[in-house]
């Protein structure tokens, strides 16, 4: 054990960090080998971001010994941190989108080196370097903002290789990405584990970065709950550790025989995003919809609900004819929509708990123009209790929640319409994986009410977990449809692909 | 050919604003060929130097991410105070001193903009309107609300100097006075700061992502505060050349001025949200407005439509592209 501690490029003992009272880490110990990858994984608010703020220098240990190379650091500061050769590149990437690819990996190299002028031609030869590192190709007079998710992330990658990093810290690092890309990056750590670059990887969504990694650290509530090496643990051990208890991925129980239908989509087109989608949705029933991102199943999601004017087409439901592009009359047929990006299109952030989810009532709880506060201030708990949403005041801004919890009212909002049909655009984006869980359960229990739900992921054992049938999309296109319990994860992640 | 051309020419806004000024000078030479001379492009030029030195100082404001409209009170304040204390203490002054004073004075108060925006952080707007307002009031009541006409001496001197005239052929007069070579010098001096300097690139990134510039380790704060530092010099300067060429300090001119100086700036392609804008493309907006401002009669269009057509230009010059990258983006998504 203490040879480990000799060689390791970053070293933490005894970590423990105090917030106000809160003990965000307690007593963590922590290395990291040269060219080691590194999964720390953990629920929101189990530490791991906190142990990332210490090891760049962006907060101090209130508690405990740091060493980077071996070389103590009783006081650490970002800059300090990244002379030694430590880089984290966020989930936003950090980039300057208005910038080129060449500026954009050159900048902080050439900033360290206190040159007054800029030479475009060393931006280009650092840049150049770089990305021959990884072997990827990208035009270097590019603007970072017209680049593909994929392609901004090998910048940030490359960025970080230019500033001579010896360990990369990629928060969320596949969030964003295809499968083909993902494969990709693995490929890229690889390369950068040879040349004796570590990595740490922070993240919930962990069975791809398995793969390339080493050792897994779990943390929970502040403290290391688990610690080995990446080979034996699977994405249930791993869950079992983040959440301290086992959350089974049931299947979905059956549809019921005999059910009814309760929407039909029929010759559904919109040039250029989508074409000729057809299908068929029972009550009780659960429909995923997945392919990758731009085959045009978000467009698909939101025509149905009305947010895109499909071109030709027929949507019912119950046997009536819902009018196209029109969201009030999608609402008026009780289809509920929960957007993709709750950030942006779903919730009010800066309004109470309680009104995001009072506002999709106001007309059921008004009289003569009058709102009957009450009634609807007790819907919305009702609502909010059954979700389980863990909020310590529902008159605190949404934004003060959680993913998951966010998620929840989210739903909760649609579910106090009674809806028949639910359309769940990446119903677990950015949501941990207790709450991920949870979530699905949520949905299985709404199927089994009767509500039709379809949901739209590129999430494969999300899909597998909740859903009865499976549609593929590509090009805009439905090209298989698939059962939910015969088929498996490679085989879908192959349809998808292909 | 193509390959000669930036990739995305055709979609940039000084192309569009230069064809929008090619065509007008078809346009007005179609309908009086006087147009087409040397004298018309005197004057124009002449009428573009105090514009044009703001709009540079307006454009690298916008491209840090900020916006500034107080640097016409600025520029007033700096030629009317200098040109007080000229005349108090050493009327007989050499002109470039009256400048140095100007421009010194315009960074000043540059400067305390700067204060407030890098090291309170406060919303630049806000701030600017703020002094906009204590700048010019400032001026009237403490020192002085008179024009004063009778300039030190060498200031008339600079107004004289010219680097050509002549007579055209046709009978017309025309000069090119010595200001043009501020103009070129304060298009220069920002070029080689922009395009050459760590600061100028840290300006453009602070511009794209703040918080990615505090990431990377860029100075924020000392960056913003030189930017507006420099903004106010040059107003200094821009200011007490509009006093010189006009042989008159007149403490209620300039102000106002602020929006048309900007509306230059968007019109040749900077952004509001920061980040986005050039020298050629702010100097083709000056251009463009200059042009409105001064020939709109010749092809027959009222001077009263003038500010009419400023703001069809500034909906189609600003509207088309950011149209264009939307569409675009919802093809994309």
């Amino acid at each position: 054990m203490s040879s480990d501690h000799d060689t390791a490029f970053i070293d933490l003992r005894a970590i423990t960090k105090r917030y106000a009272g809160v003990t965000a880490l307690d007593s963590v110990d922590f290395t990291v080998q040269p060219g080691e990858a590194v999964c720390l994984a953990g629920e929101n608010g189990s530490g791991k971001s906190t142990l990332i703020k210490i090891i760049s220098g962006v907060e101090p240990a209130t508690e405990g010994t740091i060493r980077i190379a071996g070389q103590d650091h009783p006081t650490l500061n970002p800059r300090i941190s990244a002379a030694a050769g430590v880089m984290v590149i966020f989930q936003d990437f950090s980039l300057f989108p208005n910038l080129s690819v060449a500026e954009n990996i050159a900048f902080a190299t050439q900033l360290s080196t206190h040159q007054r002028f800029f030479r475009s031609r060393s931006a280009r030869k650092i840049a150049g370097d770089a990305l021959d590192r990884i072997g990827v190709q990208i035009d270097l007079d590019a603007r970072v903002e017209s680049l593909p998710v994929a392609q901004k992330q090998l910048v940030a990658i490359c960025r970080a290789l230019a500033s001579k990093a010896q360990l990369i810290i990629m928060d969320e690092p596949t969030t964003a990405l295809t499968d083909k890309e993902v494969r990709r990056l693995q490929g890229i750590i690889r390369m950068l584990k040879e040349e004796g670059v570590a990595v740490i990887f922070v993240s919930h969504k962990l069975a791809e970065v398995l793969d390339v990694s080493e050792k897994v650290v779990v943390l929970r509530n502040g403290k290391k709950v688990a610690e080995g090496p990446a080979s034996d643990f699977d994405t249930q051990s791993l869950t079992y550790h983040m959440t301290g208890r086992d959350v089974p991925e049931m299947p979905p129980s059956d549809v019921t025989a005999g059910a009814q239908t309760l929407m039909q989509v029929q010759g559904l087109t919109k040039a250029g995003s989508f074409a000729d989608i057809d299908f068929e949705l029972k009550t009780g029933e659960v429909l995923g919809i997945t392919g990758l991102l731009g085959c045009g199943r978000t467009s698909v999601a939101k025509a149905l609900f009305g947010l895109v004017s499909p071109d030709a087409g027929s949507i019912t439901v119950d046997g009536k004819q819902v009018p196209l592009g029109d969201p009030q009359a999608a609402s008026l047929a009780r289809i509920g929509y929960v957007p993709e990006d709750r950030l942006t299109e779903g919730l009010f952030l800066s309004q109470s708990i309680l009104r995001n989810v009072a506002v999709g009532r106001l007309d059921a709880h008004s009289s003569a123009g009058f709102l009957n506060m009450q009634g609807l201030t007790e819907e919305a708990s009702e609502w909010l209790r059954r979700l389980k949403v863990k909020a310590p005041d529902v008159e605190a801004p949404v934004k003060s929640l959680s993913g998951g919890n966010q998620q929840r009212v989210a739903l909760a909002r649609w579910l106090s319409r009674t809806p028949r049909v639910l359309v769940l655009n990446g119903p677990s984006v950015g949501v941990d994986v207790g709450s991920k869980a949870d979530i699905h359960g949520i949905i299985r229990d709404l199927a089994s009410q009767g509500i039709g739900i379809i949901v739209i992921s590129d999430d494969l054992p999300e899909l597998l977990a909740t859903c009865h049938r499976i549609l593929v999309m590509r090009d805009g296109r439905i090209i298989d449809a698939l059962d939910g319990k015969s088929v498996t994860e490679d085989d879908l992640a192959q349809r998808l692909a292909s | 050919m193509t390959n000669l051309l930036p990739k995305d020419f055709w979609s940039r806004n000084e192309t569009l604003v230069a064809g929008v000024i090619i065509l007008f000078c078809i346009l007005a030479t179609l309908s009086d060929p006087r147009f087409f001379s040397i004298t018309t492009v005197s004057d124009l030029l002449r009428a573009s130097i105090v514009i044009g030195i703001l709009a540079v100082g307006a454009m690298l404001v916008l491209v840090s991410g900020g916006i500034d409209v107080s640097f016409t009170a600025v520029a007033v304040v700096a030629m009317y105070s200098s040109t007080v204390l000229a005349l108090a203490i050493w009327p007989n002054i050499p002109w470039p001193m009256i400048f140095v004073i100007s421009v010194i004075i315009g960074a000043g108060l540059g400067a305390i903009n700067g204060f407030f925006i890098a090291f309170l952080g406060l919303p630049t707007l806000i701030v600017t309107l703020g002094t906009l307002s204590i700048f010019r009031g400032f001026l009237l009541t403490f020192i002085g609300s008179q024009r004063i006409s009778n300039l030190p001496p060498s200031m008339r001197d600079f107004s004289r100097g010219v680097l050509a005239r002549g007579t055209t052929e046709a009978g017309n007069f025309y000069s090119i006075p010595w200001a043009v070579l501020a103009l070129v010098f304060v298009i220069v001096l920002t070029w080689f700061i922009l395009r050459k300097t760590m600061l100028g690139r840290s300006i453009y990134a602070i511009g794209g992502s703040v918080e990615s510039a505090r990431r990377i380790g860029i100075n924020v704060k000392w960056t913003q505060f030189f930017v507006y530092v420099y903004v106010g010099a040059l107003a200094g300067l821009a200011g007490i050349i509009h006093g010189a060429v006009g042989r008159m300090a007149d403490p209620f001119s300039l102000v106002g001025l602020e929006l048309s100086v900007i509306a230059a700036v968007v019109l040749g392609g900077a952004r509001l949200i920061g980040g986005y804008g050039t020298l050629t493309g702010t100097m083709l907006g000056v251009a463009l407005i200059v042009i409105v401002q001064n020939s709109l009669i010749v092809v027959g269009i009222p001077t009263t439509w003038q500010s009419v057509t400023i703001g069809i230009l500034i909906l189609l010059g600003t509207g088309i592209p950011a149209y264009r990258a939307k569409r675009t983006a919802a093809q994309a998504g």
